[in-house]
């Protein structure tokens, strides 16, 4: 159980950095009227956000060049789409794509 | 998932993400072990930073031995997308008290927001504190023991990856953008589809020239402009 000067700068400096940024938001919204144009803008935001965090373990970035695949992910993300659809349960996703993916790693696919 | 917005509810609608928590933070815990870590810096880190993938970066960048500034100019980039995420979510809470608007805040995570947006789509456009609180604190206990419990195990376990659960977090976010895709009727289906693609053709574009950080934020942005510019027009 050690911790060093610099970990406790570093868990404090990043906590108060981590929290400002999320709950900063929070007190301006409640404070200020927000413009039409801003709404219109964040009621984007869900899909956007999630769609990009989707692509973020589908695609490999290889810097300097365009990416490629993440063969492994890309196909266990079939069967959990597919659970998605038939079940629309959050769990069954979750569920059916480590099932997935534990069957391509125990078949070595995909790297 | 039904529209009961009580605290209950909350904590019984954010389980099936706990499994995506679970994996990271036991992953977590492990690499934390293997990079020197003691328990003290991994709970510290888990339950004051709270800040997920930031968390690995700062251990990766502690071990390199890299300047404080750094550090902490890299977990405000990597955490930046939160400011968009909150700025959208405290639409819903303006009703209540300053201190609750802070406290909800604090803990909000990627996985209770995107849950968050799900869960108003069941209730036309209402989210409660208690319901809000549920999730958020069911999400902060299970990343921080998880995390500690990973770095216990540490040198116990040499493969998690082995079982796929980390494929859990991106399972968890595949069944969370579809869900949104199917029931946010005020956008529809089709104009999402649309800016999917979009988002997903620039964050391809993007991670070839700039950091997978930038690459995330420029695409929400660009995809926000492109939903905005889609509606307006056609």
């Amino acid at each position: 159980m050690a911790i060093s000067l610099t970990e406790l700068w570093v868990i404090l400096g990043c906590g108060a950095i981590t929290v400002l940024s999320r709950a900063l938001p929070f007190v301006f919204v409640k404070q200020m009227t927000m413009p039409s144009w801003l709404i219109n803008f964040l009621t984007f935001v869900p899909i956007t956000i999630m769609t990009a965090l989707c692509c973020q373990s589908l695609f490999v970035a290889n810097p300097g060049h365009l990416a490629t695949l993440n063969v492994a992910n890309c196909l266990a993300a079939i069967p959990a789409t597919l659970a998605g659809v038939l079940t629309k349960s959050l769990l069954m996703v979750v569920v059916i794509g480590i099932m997935a993916m534990a069957v391509l790693r125990y078949f070595s696919i995909g790297g | 998932m039904n529209p009961s917005l009580t605290f209950k509810s909350g904590v019984r609608d954010v389980l099936p993400t706990v499994f995506g928590y679970i994996g990271v933070g036991l992953a977590f815990g492990i690499v934390a072990h293997t990079s020197h870590l003691s328990l003290l810096v991994v709970a510290g880190m888990s339950f004051i930073v709270y800040a997920g993938s930031a968390q690995f970066i700062i251990t990766s960048m502690l071990l390199l031995h890299d300047p404080l500034s750094g550090i902490f100019i890299s977990t405000f980039l990597v955490n930046s997308r939160m400011i968009l995420m909150s700025t959208s979510l405290a639409q819903y809470f303006r009703h209540e008290s300053l201190f609750k608007n802070l406290l909800i805040g604090s803990l909000v995570t990627d996985e209770t927001f995107a849950l968050a947006m799900n869960k108003q789509n069941k209730t036309k456009g209402k989210l409660s504190f208690a319901w809000q609180s549920g999730a958020n604190l069911v999400a902060y206990l299970v990343w921080g023991f998880a995390t500690v419990i990973g770095a216990m195990l540490g040198g116990l376990i040499a493969d998690p990856t082995r079982f796929g659960f980390d494929f859990a977090l991106t399972a968890m976010f595949i069944g969370l953008v579809y869900l949104q895709l199917i029931s946010d009727r005020h956008l529809g289906i089709s104009l999402q589809l649309y800016v999917m693609a979009f988002v997903a053709l620039v964050y391809y574009l993007a991670i070839g020239v700039m950091s997978q950080n930038f690459a995330l934020l420029a695409a929400t942005v660009a995809g926000c402009l492109f939903g905005m510019g889609m509606k307006k027009w056609r």
